[in-house]
């Protein structure tokens, strides 16, 4: 009788844990299918040519997209040198006053702007940067993906910084240094491996963002490195080309979707490194 | 009583509305170890918070009487100042995590952005360690990470730190509390030495402690200073009977 129990037991158990592993897979997989698929249609093309080259009008095989690398990355560090003081200041703010008034109110603007539609935001920068500026440009793209980029910045530094052990602080306070030396000098560098993790991921995730950029970087089939002036990014490139009814730049939407996977994922691989090797003992 | 470095004058601590220190009046005197000894939660480490001003830090804290230093009111002076002056080391050993051994007792000069000459800063650094009774112990390691060490070894470390500072008074705060025996009895002995140049006040919540390393001893219980006097005389012809009893342990 108890053996039967048992065995029963034994083969629910079974079945149940199959149930499990299966489903994990199952949330594997649709990545599997994206990183193979986009591999098998766009490695072809990769070339040095390809990355260091300028797109090519349709018809001319042998087009690059260094245009649009080098868009994304002024985009990457005009977003960054925006949404990182901020959003560093931000965290540092919140996990110092946790329970007053205006943290309140921080965390909940900043919770709602993680959830407004990036296209929102876009129209937003339009309204903001753009037409004061007169022009589409660089900077206004950077600003639009930096107003992305803030929240998450300054959620993951709120998190670490929270982790920093109060007798630390206490430390440095009862040797005679003030406060703000406290917090700049002995709190964010302890704090500083999730810091840059969480800005990592926080680029990693604007870098594919195109909907903010339609109206405000605007693309440009040229070469551009004057931050006032339209740029190119991978995401807008892959939109344009996608569209397009050409064979090469078809192929070269795929070549560019590679090229962003791989930033995508360096960015988040990276960060997992850091959070893991470099994090700091307490 | 010898030369007083530091005294409180009625000092009254309270957290919000609860009054944890109650009218503590009390003359530290000098190169002396001087033992603040009572049950848990009878408001030691707050009265020592007080004598450095890490008590304000907390919020909804204040303190009504004096401190003084040197007859300076502390709480008239910068309180960056104080905290030089009258140093602390913790219940659990906190060295600066991202900072060598070497940087961790510079930590004073280097985070208040005090720049030192090579050979200054080796002095200071050997000679803390010194003071510490660690130099042997870690002369080779000076640029690995403090957190390393064993715990003793780290709460050495943080003692070295503060003196790093040259300051009057340190104040050590249940230093051994989180220690094993032999690294406690370690501590104990340098405090014997460490009297030699700076002021050491210690708050133990054991007797034993207080016995063997202090020269006058205090005992709180309740916020209130029941008795304070030379440890020898405390420990055997106790004035209170509260603090007869806490010696021979019927509370505590």
């Amino acid at each position: 009788m108890s053996d039967k129990k048992t065995a029963l037991r034994l083969a629910k158990n079974k079945v149940f844990k199959f149930i499990v592993v299966l489903f994990s897979l199952g949330s594997i997989i649709p990545l599997l299918f994206i990183l193979l698929y986009i591999f098998k249609k766009g490695i072809g093309v990769i070339n040095w040519k390809f990355l260091v080259g300028l797109p090519k009008p349709p018809g001319v095989t042998g087009g690059g997209i260094a245009n649009a690398i080098v868009g994304t990355l002024m985009l990457i560090l005009v977003a960054s040198l925006f949404a990182i003081p901020l959003g560093v200041s931000g965290g540092v703010f919140l996990s110092e006053y946790r329970k007053s008034k205006l943290a309140y109110f921080t965390r909940l603007s900043v919770e709602i702007l993680q959830g407004i539609p990036s296209i929102v935001i876009g129209i937003i920068a339009y309204l903001w940067v753009v037409k004061p500026m007169g022009k589409f440009s660089a900077f206004s793209g950077g600003i639009a993906l930096g107003m992305i980029m803030l929240p998450m910045v300054v959620r993951s530094s709120e998190e670490v910084l929270k982790l920093v052990p109060r007798t630390l602080k206490e430390a440095s306070l009862a040797l005679g240094i003030p406060y703000h030396r406290t917090i700049l000098r002995v709190a964010v560098p302890s704090a500083l491996p999730g810091i840059v993790s969480g800005v990592l991921l926080g680029i990693a995730r604007i870098a594919g963002e195109t909907a903010p950029l339609l109206f405000t970087a605007f693309g440009n089939q040229f070469m551009n490195w004057n931050l006032f002036k339209p740029v190119n990014s991978l995401p807008l490139l892959i939109f344009n080309y996608a569209m397009s009814p050409y064979d090469e730049w078809q192929r070269a939407a795929w070549g560019a979707s590679v090229i962003l996977v791989i930033i995508v994922l360096l960015g988040n691989i990276i960060s997992r490194m850091i959070v893991n090797k470099w994090k700091t003992r307490f | 009583m010898e030369n007083a470095v530091l005294r409180t004058e009625r000092l009254n601590a309270y957290y919000g509305e609860s009054r944890v220190v109650k009218s503590v009046s009390i003359s530290v005197p000098e190169n002396k170890v001087t033992a603040i000894m009572g049950p848990s939660g009878c408001g030691k480490s707050t009265f020592i918070r007080c004598l450095n001003r890490m008590h304000e830090l907390v919020s909804g804290a204040k303190i009504e009487g004096k401190v003084l230093l040197r007859d300076k009111d502390i709480y008239q002076m910068e309180s960056t100042l104080v905290r030089r002056k009258v140093g602390m080391v913790f219940q659990r050993p906190n060295p600066f995590p991202t900072m060598s051994i070497y940087e961790n007792v510079l930590a004073g000069y280097k985070l208040n952005g005090i720049r030192l000459k090579r050979s200054e800063a080796d002095a200071i650094v050997e000679n803390s360690l010194r003071k510490a009774a660690m130099w042997d112990e870690v002369k080779d390691y000076l640029h690995r990470r403090g957190t390393f060490l064993s715990g003793g070894q780290q709460q050495r470390l943080c003692i070295a730190r503060s003196l790093a500072v040259k300051p009057e008074v340190v104040l050590l705060d249940e230093p051994t509390s989180a220690l094993d025996p032999k690294a406690t009895s370690k501590i104990e002995d340098l405090m014997e030495e460490l009297k030699e140049s700076v002021t050491i006040i210690l708050v133990t919540h054991n007797v034993g402690q207080a016995s063997r390393v202090s020269d006058y001893t205090a005992f709180l219980y309740l916020g209130e200073l029941i008795e304070f006097g030379p440890t020898e005389r405390v420990f055997t012809v106790p004035k209170s009977k509260k603090t007869e009893e806490y010696l021979i342990g019927k509370f505590g």
